[in-house]
């Protein structure tokens, strides 16, 4: 319908030209780039070499972590709570334990210091265990596959065929491991608590602290659209053209691509400046030379290639080391699920923002409707914090599936794995219930744009929903 | 030839019965005065004829058509609770009005430029609204409601705004579309405006059409046989001027002049009465005191019941 585009158009391109849009615009990435930058900045001013020691119980990654300009690693063969003490009377900085697994192969590791530990010394470790578990995986895998090709023949597979022939992306999808990190802060009296550098935690609450923002910002630009096409009168002009219902979709979605368009912007431009950064000051932050894998987005058919890639350089820069962290969450699916529980949520919120706007006569009436819409976006972002540190328990569970908390809570989850089917559940009853909401809001803005000067009750609300066309 | 009909249309809210069976009928290229205190429905009923609300019983006809959503575009509508962006761009707004009726842009474009010159507001064109004088924000509002060319025009209180040059404009205009063969329906209280512009008239009040028919044919039917005399020359009682069976309804008088306001028995013309008096008085004015729209607009509803005040 041509109409519905127009009226997107309009909302759209009014507000995309303000000047508040371009500010913002522009100083998001200057303050998002300033988060990746100035921790880097400021790890670096102390130049002291930290000692971590490592309690390998496995036996896999001995002298696989490799001293840097930044972290020496020493590795210790005693018990847990032995080299617990010792980190804390030779003050070392952090006391890194690989437990030995039970059935299959390491698969997480806790990190005692009683400081924070710094996010690049975990993403290092994150990310060398990581690797040296999917190489060994690999390894495995490909001789199992030139079994099943060459029975007998065990020797100089390299020569006859190549990895990328053997290699294919179910195998590259088995191997992906996942290494779980918990950092525990030791306190002076031997108290143990787990501290919150993990990046996934860093990441899952910037995405849900994001889309709550997100929400809130130009959900409320709907409503404040609504209310000033009421205040100023021209929506019964404009509803003798277009049905009610295309005039408020047309502004929600118009509102929703501004919100896109800064978010692409914000992403755009903290790259660039970033990158800027990097070539500017080579020496604190090298380029990252090695691809990065296993990522779904850009994945290499070869095998030898992601052997190689696996070879961490000595000589890595921080920067580098927080990428790689940042790098060990899968991004394909973070982007996705970001846009879609952006969208989801946004629509839920825009429509009943929306309603509201219909409802009342100015801003200062909004009040006692906004308070049930916005007590459950508040409560997501506070049930977000409790969800970083248990991301499976069952508050994690039921607030990352009810629609109304999930666009923030799920995004929360994500980057700690969750199953598929709460995910494809969650996401589910989100369209469902923004449908739901999106038809409601739909009949209350119909009655409420053309009443004027009249205090509307939520009785009065609810009888609207009945009101025929 | 009718080119607008509303059936028999009912409306309701809660319990409250906003329309109750109202039919009108507005012939082709006439102007209709819909009429009624505030509250009685009109606007229900003008809300209905543009599709932001629906009946709850009743048809209405459009040139014979059943009234669907491809008429939006044959329709042009000024309401009485009226405004614009106040921040967008005089023109950019006009243009997505015009646009939202079903222009192309290059027709609006062309048309806005017309309208914009006729009425001395293209200089106008690029500033915000918000600078706007009142009075220039109704010329604009006025342009975007004719500018699809529509052939249904519905004006619910248009002059409300406008100073009296403008509002002369405004009429020119309106009568100027009616000759060109627009349809029009006019909602006011402005009674003057309804005698000077409506060539038929509904009177609705507390939901119901209570009188309607042409202007002429109910100003005729309200006539009272009621006659004013102004005269001089006579200084006794205004009284004994009068025949039997005639009644002094009013009088006045100023230092020259003294003026009677006389009620005629039924069968009597008036021409009794001017024999009566002439021979006794010098008259300066014999006229029929015929009723204006105001006293029978307040009349026929008071009639009818009080005002409701429910909107």
């Amino acid at each position: 319908m041509n109409k519905i585009l127009l009226v997107i158009q309009r909302e759209y391109l009014s507000r995309v030209r303000k000047k508040s849009f371009i500010v913002m615009t522009i100083l998001g990435p200057i303050l998002m780039a300033a988060l990746f930058i100035v921790p880097i900045f400021l790890s670096q001013m102390s130049d002291e070499v930290k000692q971590v020691e490592i309690l390998d119980e496995t036996g896999w990654f001995i002298n696989k972590f490799e001293d840097s300009e930044r972290f020496r690693f020493d590795y210790v063969y005693t018990d847990l709570e032995t080299a617990k003490t010792n980190l804390l009377i030779e003050k070392g900085y952090a006391l890194v334990y690989i437990p030995k697994p039970e059935v299959s192969v390491p698969s997480s590791a806790m990190i005692f210091s009683d400081k924070q530990v710094s996010i690049d010394l975990k993403g290092y470790i994150r990310n060398v265990m990581g690797k040296e578990v999917e190489n060994q995986k690999l390894g495995a895998e490909i001789m199992k596959e030139i079994q099943k090709v060459s029975p007998g023949n065990d020797t100089g597979i390299q020569e006859n065929i190549s990895a990328g022939n053997i290699v294919s992306d179910e195998i590259l999808k088995n191997i992906k491991t996942n290494i779980t990190l918990t950092s525990i802060k030791m306190g002076e009296a031997g108290k143990e608590e787990k501290s919150f550098t993990e990046v996934s935690m860093v990441v899952g609450l910037f995405a849900g602290i994001l889309i709550y923002f997100f929400i809130f910002l130009f959900g409320s630009q709907v409503m404040r659209g609504v209310i000033e096409e009421k205040v100023s009168r021209i929506v019964e002009v404009i509803v003798s053209s277009v049905k009610p219902f295309q005039l408020m979709m047309g502004k929600i979605i118009g509102v929703g691509l501004v919100g896109l368009t800064q978010f692409m912007l914000w992403v755009l431009l903290t790259l660039t400046i970033v990158t800027v950064f990097q070539q500017v000051m080579p020496d604190k932050f090298k380029k990252q030379e090695t691809v990065e894998s296993f990522s779904p987005g850009k994945r290499i058919p070869a095998g030898a290639e992601a052997i190689q890639s696996m070879e961490i350089s000595k000589d890595q820069g921080s920067m580098e080391r927080m990428i790689d962290a940042i790098q060990s969450i899968n991004y394909g699916v973070m982007i996705f699920s970001f846009l879609f529980y952006f969208l989801g949520g946004y629509l839920l919120y825009g429509a009943m923002f929306a309603a509201i706007g219909a409802a009342v006569d100015n801003e200062t009436d909004t009040q006692q409707f906004m308070m049930p819409v916005t007590i459950p976006l508040i409560l997501g972002i506070l049930v977000a914090q409790f969800v970083i540190n248990n991301p499976e328990g069952p508050i994690a569970f039921w607030f990352s599936i009810i629609p109304f908390t999930s666009p923030i809570v799920m995004m929360v989850r994500i980057p700690f794995g969750v199953p598929s089917w709460e995910v494809a559940l969650s996401m589910a009853l989100l369209v469902i219930t923004f449908v739901g909401a999106v038809w409601m809001a739909g009949k209350i803005y119909r009655t409420g744009i053309l009443m004027y000067g009249k205090k509307v009750s939520w009785g009065e609300l609810w009888k609207w929903l009945f009101y025929k066309a | 030839m009718s080119y607008f009909e509303a059936r028999n249309i009912t409306k309701r809210y809660d319990a409250h019965l906003a329309l109750d069976n109202v039919s009108i009928d507005v012939p082709e290229q006439s102007i209709f005065g819909l009429l009624g205190p505030n509250g009685a429905g009109k606007t229900t009923l003008i809300r209905i004829i543009n599709q932001i609300t629906g009946p709850d019983e009743g048809e209405i006809f459009i040139g014979n058509e059943k009234l669907s959503q491809k008429h939006v575009d044959k329709i042009g509508y000024l309401p009485e609770e009226r405004g614009l962006y106040k921040k967008m761009k005089v023109g950019e707004q006009a243009l997505y009005l015009a646009q939202l009726k079903g222009l192309s842009k290059t027709d609006a474009l062309k048309k806005l430029k017309y309208w914009f010159e006729k009425f001395e507001i293209q200089a106008w064109w690029n500033r915000k609204v918000e600078e706007l004088s009142k009075g220039m924000q109704q010329k604009v509002q006025f342009i975007v409601t004719i500018i699809h060319d529509p052939t249904l025009l519905i004006f619910d209180e248009p002059f409300s705004g406008f100073d009296p040059i403008n509002v002369n404009l405004l009429k020119d205009e309106i009568l100027n579309l009616k000759q060109n063969g627009a349809t029009i329906i006019f909602s006011t209280h402005n009674m003057a405006s309804v005698e000077e512009l409506c060539d038929n008239i509904a009177l609705i009040n507390k939901s119901k059409k209570i009188l309607e028919g042409r202007v002429k044919d109910i100003k005729t039917k309200y006539k009272t046989n009621t006659y004013a005399i102004d005269f001089d020359g006579f200084t006794g009682e205004a009284r004994s001027l009068l025949p039997a069976g005639f009644s002094l309804l009013n009088e006045t008088s100023d230092e020259e002049m003294r003026q009677i306001i006389v009620g005629l028995p039924t069968q009597s013309t008036q021409n009794e009465l001017l024999n009566a008096v002439m021979s006794k008085v010098n008259i300066h004015a014999f006229k029929e005191i015929i009723p204006t729209m105001n006293d029978i607009f307040i009349k026929t509803v008071n009639e009818s019941g009080n005002f409701s005040e429910i909107s």
